[in-house]
This record gives structure tokens, sequence and C-alpha cells, in this order.
């Protein structure tokens, strides 16, 4: 076990874990954001994806002692009060169903557009190809990006 | 408007349920933290008022609707309500939705499954809706002493338009609360429905959007533990021993033992499960730290010996066989190769089909098979329970609440009335989540440790834990005349370990000569209901074959199924045909319209299909184009009729769902076994449909209807695979027999 202080979604968290701990079960069972979700454990599936600085990063691969000061953004931090662009393009295609993949769509998507603001199908293809929506909301998903796209401050 | 009698659903109109005082509670984590403001807080109600088990009422007006069955991502807890406010005429955005907790004697059916949710529950919740509505009206009608019938009341206000009165749902509630349930309602003209037919959104999408916690998965309590199983590796083995001896002292962990799902003397009911009855279970303080101590925990397996056990199938007895082998997926194929040439049960026979192929002149055969699949919800199974000396709570996503009730209720030896079973959104179902033998394990885990515990499954765990879509086979025939007229029709199909054939639903009913015949074959492998359960294979078969008989007369697809339908229509073969030919022929019809099946785009290759089942019809055309050996799916266009269509945009992102979820498996889905150990434990192996895989545009058709809503969860899934596998026809020259086909593609190369 190991002390790690962590910068989650602007604020500090201490954790006292096993250092191999991976940040999915770190954000879950030890600091309560429970919108990262498990879905496969070896990056497979996209559910647990949070952003590592800017970049959309599975959770599920990434142990504790890997973070150190880098900022990490899970979907509970990437609005205040879920109004991200991308957030409300999700509301407005009214795309989930079950609802369980949408954080790690939604966390994809929203690095992929901080990137690349104004991606082709191709690229939305490419980016989100890591996440599986096992419902088939996927073409909504691509709707939702065009949406968020479209509009200002992404 | 309609009079109905409230008889049938009284007994939750007067009963008190768990709305009684301040709503149902889903403790603990799920009460959010926001803070609100000044303003907020003096608009919040100060009092609400029980009108009847679905619904009450706050003095401000603000209508809480409870949604009686489990949400499951088919959106029944946005579309169940909307109804409820429709009769109730109360204005969408003063409605507040909550789940309803598993309430037997105030809610009938309760259950995920079978498309059924809106269809069996619209009757009551229009009921529920319009009686509250009559009994706001009662309670004006005596405040005013002016009789009812000249009240009216529209959008939470009544009014009476004589004297200029007028009150809202808010300040009659309280009265309204007192009223006698009345004995009969009125319903709503169809004409006259404002909320059902029109488009809302998911209550709880800004939950989904923001990571709430929503999923069983997410339960939290204080001194919560956290369970995994471990299993044997393969089907036909049992647990022998564990060593627990380096397991139990891993950091975090508090003990490992074993537990039997069901007693030996225990006879299973139907959603009952016989995969790995004894198991192994890690409790500790994280899932990560129990994640460490499964790597090191040694189990000692042996086969099992082949047994035969009654089952209790809704009071039908059956005799369920379970043998002993370690089976693999060739010796499957193999065994349903070598049983289709045998005799087999004839369950429909019409004029004389042997008599038919004698005659033909020309006959055409063909056999398609499909693996078994694993459902692969996205959230894994799990289940948390909290059970003490008499009683026990159980919070998690499952489909078929009140059934599990009963089977924890034998297995804990404590009375239902002590249970208490709390729904949460489930991260997927698909027919999964009916078989709940993780809530029973969950519950034992909780009894031994007497603490709250959460069981969850690994991904590896879930997939190789049973509970497969069974593997299928069909061979179909066709006797044609000189003229090319078809004048027989044959299918001998079978499972393992079920069969597919519905030997009622078309073409029967539509050619003279009509044979349906069917087998099946002994597994220890465990199967269940998986999304349109056997209609997902044998619409495949059939609408591929048809294909290939259309092809073979020289008739365009989907004319031939048209006159095929208008014989069914005009002069039906045989009785008990299940299905209602003119709506068959409707979908076919709007889908040929609206996806401009006579003026196709260059380049793309097409096929249709159609099915019905779950009560409601579909019919797709798919394009596509071929490109790096793979088809690359440009449109899909879907017709259905599923009665009406209560939130539009809902019903259309599940037929998209669908449409995707049949494509992905019909080109990649598989579980396959080599001695009795799954091939798949991870979606590293195990292939899933992926955004660049599914079709760039989807188009959804509903045939305009005043029938009464049928099903929708399922009737989009079963034909989508055979309109793919008749476009890759169009495509590539090769029909596609084996599932999955990219796979078969493959093989042949």
């Amino acid at each position: 076990m190991a002390i790690f202080n962590l910068n989650i979604n602007g604020e500090t968290k201490e954790v006292d874990v096993d250092p191999a701990t991976p940040m999915l079960w770190v954000l879950r069972d030890h600091i309560n954001l429970v919108g990262t979700k498990y879905g496969c454990g070896i990056a497979q599936c996209g559910a647990c994806t949070v952003h590592l600085g800017d970049n959309a990063v599975r959770s599920c691969q990434l142990p504790v002692s890997a973070v150190g000061k880098q900022k990490i953004t899970t979907i509970e931090g990437l609005s205040e009060h879920g109004d991200h662009p991308v957030q409300k393009a999700w509301l407005e295609i009214d795309v989930p169903q079950c609802g369980y993949c949408q954080a790690g769509q939604i966390m994809s998507a929203s690095a992929l557009l901080k990137r690349t603001p104004n991606p082709s199908d191709e690229e939305i293809e490419s980016a989100m190809n890591g996440n599986i929506c096992r419902c088939g909301t996927y073409t909504r998903i691509k709707k939702a990006i065009k949406t968020a796209a479209s509009s200002e401050n992404v | 408007m309609s009079t109905v009698k409230t008889k049938i659903g009284r007994r939750s109109f007067i009963k008190s349920s768990a709305m009684a005082g301040g709503g149902m509670m889903l403790g603990f984590s799920w009460l959010a933290s926001c803070k609100m403001s000044p303003e907020e807080v003096n608009a919040l109600p100060k009092e609400w008022f029980k009108i009847n088990g679905y619904l009450k009422i706050a003095d401000n007006g603000q209508v809480t609707i409870l949604s009686p069955n489990p949400e499951g991502g088919q959106n029944v807890k946005t579309s169940m309500p909307m109804i409820v406010a429709d009769e109730l005429d109360v204005d969408w955005k003063n409605v507040i939705v909550e789940q309803a907790p598993l309430d037997t004697a105030a809610f009938t059916l309760q259950f995920l499954g079978g498309s059924q949710s809106i269809r069996r529950g619209w009757e009551g919740l229009r009921m529920a809706g319009a009686s509250a509505k009559a009994m706001l009206i009662a309670a004006a009608a005596e405040a005013w002493q002016v009789p009812m019938e000249e009240l009216t009341a529209a959008n939470g206000i009544v009014t009476h338009a004589a004297s200029d009165k007028s009150a809202t749902y808010g300040e009659l509630a309280s009265a309204a609360a007192t009223m006698k349930v009345p004995d009969e309602v009125q319903l709503k003209d169809i004409k006259d429905f404002n909320i059902i037919g029109t488009s809302h959104k998911n209550v709880d999408g800004h939950k989904i959007v923001t990571g709430k916690p929503l999923f069983g998965v997410d339960t939290y309590t204080e001194g919560m533990l956290t369970a995994m199983i471990v299993h044997p590796p393969a089907f036909g083995l049992k647990l022998k021993s564990i060593d627990d001896s380096e397991a139990k002292n891993m950091p975090g962990i508090k003990d490992v033992f074993t537990i039997k799902v069901f007693n030996d003397d225990y006879e299973k009911a139907f959603f009952d499960t016989r995969t790995f009855n004894e198991v192994a279970v890690v409790v500790g303080k994280s899932t990560w730290e129990v994640m460490q101590a499964k790597k090191v925990l040694k189990i000692e397996c042996e086969p099992i010996e082949s047994t035969t056990e009654s089952r209790d199938r809704f009071g039908r007895k059956w005799q369920e066989h379970t043998p002993s082998d370690l089976e693999s997926t060739s010796k499957h194929y193999a065994e349903m190769e070598a049983i289709a040439s045998k005799k087999a049960t004839v369950k429909r026979r019409d004029g004389n089909p042997e008599n038919a192929f004698k005659n033909a002149a020309k006959v055409l055969e063909a056999t398609y098979t499909a693996p078994f699949l694993a459902h692969n919800c996205m959230e894994p199974m799990n289940f948390f329970a909290d059970v003490s000396q008499d009683k026990a709570l159980l919070i998690g996503p499952l489909q078929k609440p009140e059934l599990t009730e009963q089977t924890l209720s034998a297995r804990l030896g404590m009375p239902v009335e002590n249970i208490d079973i709390q729904m949460t959104r489930l991260g997927g179902g698909y027919g999964r989540r009916s078989y709940a033998h993780w809530l029973v394990e969950a519950a034992l885990i909780s009894q031994k440790m007497k603490a709250p515990v959460k069981l969850v499954y690994s991904r590896e765990d879930d997939m190789t834990n049973g509970i497969y879509r069974p593997s299928y086979r069909a061979t179909y025939r066709a006797a044609l005349d000189a003229d090319n007229n078809l004048i027989g029709f044959h299918v001998k199909t079978g499972g393992i370990p079920q069969s597919p054939l519905h030997e009622n639903r078309f073409p029967a009913g539509a050619i003279e000569n009509y044979l349906a015949e069917d087998w099946t074959i002994d597994t220890n492998l465990t199967v269940g209901s998986f999304r349109a359960p056997s209609s997902n294979f044998i619409a495949c078969a059939e609408q591929s074959f048809l294909d290939e008989v259309a092809e073979a007369i020289g008739k365009d697809p989907i004319d031939f199924r048209l006159e095929l339908l208008e014989r069914a229509q005009n002069d039906p073969v045989g009785e008990n045909n299940d299905y209602e030919a003119h709506r068959y022929a409707g979908v076919l019809k709007l889908v040929k319209e609206k996806s401009g099946w006579v003026n196709k785009e260059e380049g793309l290759s097409r096929g249709v299909a159609a099915y019905f089942c779950h009560n409601s019809y579909a019919a797709q055309v798919l394009d596509l184009t071929w490109e790096n050996n793979e088809p690359v799916i440009k449109k899909v266009t879907c017709a259905i009729d599923c009665g009406i269509v209560v939130n539009p945009d809902a019903a259309t992102n599940l037929a998209e769902g669908g449409i995707v979820d049949g494509i992905g498996n019909a080109l990649y889905g598989e579980i396959s076994f080599k001695d009795g150990v799954p091939d798949q434990r991870n979606f590293d192996t195990y292939r899933m449909i992926r955004m660049s895989e599914a079709p760039k545009e989807i188009n959804v058709h509903f045939v305009e209807s005043d029938i009464h809503p049928t099903g929708l969860g399922e009737p989009s899934f079963p034909p989508i695979f055979a309109a793919l596998a008749n476009a890759m026809y169009k495509s590539t020259g090769k029909r596609s027999y084996k599932q999955p086909f990219l796979k078969e593609r493959e093989l042949l190369g």
C-alpha cells in the first residue's frame, strides 16, 4: 500500500492503495466516482475512458502509480452542470439506450473534439472504435458528435 | 371515449403501497447531494398526496409517476409514465418519474422481456391515469357542488365552464386522495392523445451523461464488502475442492468459501439455471484486491454425473437431461448434421408435402447453422445484498424480479414479505438478466458474511457462465413445378438444446403443401432467452431461403413475398396461422416505398427481409458495398408495425439498436467450445460490432396504426440477419449459410 495524492476533476484526492491498482478501481472503490465504468478490464471496450491531461485513456489499464501530477478528468468533472457541448448534444440527440457505456463514449468524444474540432466521419469512427455500445447506438453517437462539433466552445 | 371497468387493475388502486409518505427510497449513495438555491427550495412541493398505486400529486401540481417495469435501455421508464400522464391530462414537464419498487400486489407483470412491457402495461397504465383524473374531477365537483359531468380536466387544471371556476390538480390533490376509486373510468379516444405519440426525452438522460450512480454496480454502502466468484473452467465440470491458503492471506481479503446456489432437493423454476451450482467465493474490501486473490485461489474440479431432473415451467413440469461430456463445437455441428437426417417430430403438415416434392420439376434445398451466442451486457452481472436473519435487501439489475423473489425465498427459507428487491437501471439485459442466479449468490454471500455485500462478475466470469443463445441448424426445401410455381415447402430444424421452429408462422398458411418438423439435442451448456429467442435464428434461415426461392423462380423478392401473403390473406392454408397477413404485407410495402426499392442507387448491393415476432411486424432493406473483404453497410431502411407508437424517437432508437445488434451478431457473434471450455472469454476474442461497422445511416418508419401497442424491443432484430445475408449475396455471388458470416467467408476463402 502507498499513499497517492491525485488531481481528479480539479481536486486533490488522497488514497492509500496498492500502487498497481488501476485508476478505474481507485475512482470507483476509493473516491466514490462511479460514473467511470468497468466493462472488460483489458482496454477493449472503452467503458472506463477518462482524460489524462487532454488525452482519452482506458483507466482499467492505468495504474495509480503512473498518474503522478497529471490531471485526471472523469465524466463527473467534464462540466460543472452537465452542460459540456458533448453532453448537451447527447441529450439533444437522446443517444442512450441502457446508458452504461455512454460515459466512456462521451469522454472519448470530448477528447476527440478537443484535438479535432471538426472531425470527418472517418476521424469519428477511428476515434470511437475503441468504445463498444452493446445496445447499438452508434449512429446516434456519430450524430451527437457532429452536433457538438457544430456548436461553439467545444 | 371508451369506458373500462377498473376491476382488472383495482387492487393496484386501492392497495397502500410503498408510495405512502415521501415516496420510495433508493437508499444509500443514491441520494444525490445537489445543493439547491432558495428559489428552488421554495418551489419544492410541501406535501404529496397519493392518488393511487401509480401516482401521487403534490400541492404545487407536480406529479410523480412510478414506472413499474425494469429499465434496460428499452426506454420504458419514460414511455410507461407517458401513458399514465396522457390519461391524467397533465403537462409532461410537471411529471417526475421514479422507478417503482417490486410490489406484486400493486403492479402486475413487473418484468422486462418478450417485448411485453408496454403491451401488457397499456391498459393498467391508462386506467391509473384516467381514474386519478376522475378522482380529481370528483373532488372539484364536491367542492363546487356541481355535477361531475359539467367538469372538464386538461393540462393539470379542472374547469367548470358554466361558473368560470377552475382549480389546479395541486389544489385538488388532498381532497382527490380521499375520493372513492371509480368503478369505471373513461379512457381517451386515440385521437385525443397528446403525450402518447409525441417524442419525449429519456427521463434519466441527464443522469446518464453526467455519470450519476444509476446502475446496480454503482451501489456502495457503508461497510459494504465486494465479492467475486470462481467457477469451474469448463461446462461438464463441478467443484471438488478449493485451496484458499494463499488467497485468504492476500491484502484486503476477508474470506474465501464455497456456496451452493440451489439446494439439491430444490425443483428449479423456469428462470433458475443449472450452470455451476457450486462456486468458490472471494470476499474482500475492494474489487482490485478481490481480483488479485482470485488469481491465486486454486480450485480442483471433477466431471459432473449425467442427470435428469424435474423442472417447473409455470406449473407445467418437464424433465431436463444434463449429459456429462466435455462438449466441443466441432462435435456439436457433427451431432446436428447427424440428427438432421433422422426422423424428427412433425409439428405441422398441410396438404401432401411428400407428393409435392415427388412430383416437383425442381427442388431447392439449403441448410443454415448458427453458433451459441453470449449476451455480453456491458454491465457485468452483479447484485447488492444485505441479508440478516429475518430480512433481505437486494439492490440491482434484473429482468424478472417477481420470479427471482420466489426463488430467493425458497433458498433462504424466508417469506417473500421479508424480501425487498429494488430495481436499478440495467446496463443491458437482452434476456441474460432474467436468470438471476447471481442475486441468489449475492444473498448467500451476505448471509454468510453477516454484512452488506456487492457481488460483481468479471467480464470473463460473465462470458463463460452460460445462459447462451442456443446453437441451431435448419434445412429448408422448396418444390417447384414445371412452371416455377412453389408447390411444396419443408422445414426441418432443431438446436442444442432447443428448437427454433415456429411452425404456424409465415410461410405456413401461404403454401398448399407444407411440412414443419423439429428435433433437439441435450447439452450441459446452459442456454436462455436472447433478444427475440429462436426468432433470432429461424428468421434468418427462412428469409434467406425465400430469397433463394424468389431468385430461382425469377421473381422480385418483395413481390414474391407479397404474393405469398396475398394467398395467406385471401385463401389461407390450414388454421392456426399466427400472423396477420395484411400487416405483414403492410411493412413490406412500406419498406419498398421508403427504401426506393425500384430505384436502387448505383453501386450498392441490396437485400430485403421481413419477420413477425413478439406481436409486431418488421421489414428491412439493407444497402452495402464490399470493401477489403468486409461489407460496408451504407443504409438500412426499416418499416415496423407495432401498433400505436408511444414515444416515436425512443422507439426509433430501439429499432436502430436492434438493427446494429443483429448485424454484429450475424457477422461476428460466436461463443465456441473445446472440451467444455469457452474459446472466448473477453472482448479481445469475442468480436463485438463497433462504430465503423455499423450502418452509416438507418431510417426507421412506423406503420400508422390505431391498434394497441404490441412489442418493439425484439422485432427489429431477427430480420436484419437475413437482409444482410441477402445483400451480401448480391454483392459477392455467394450465399451465406453459416453464422457468423465473416468467419464462414474466411473459411471459404
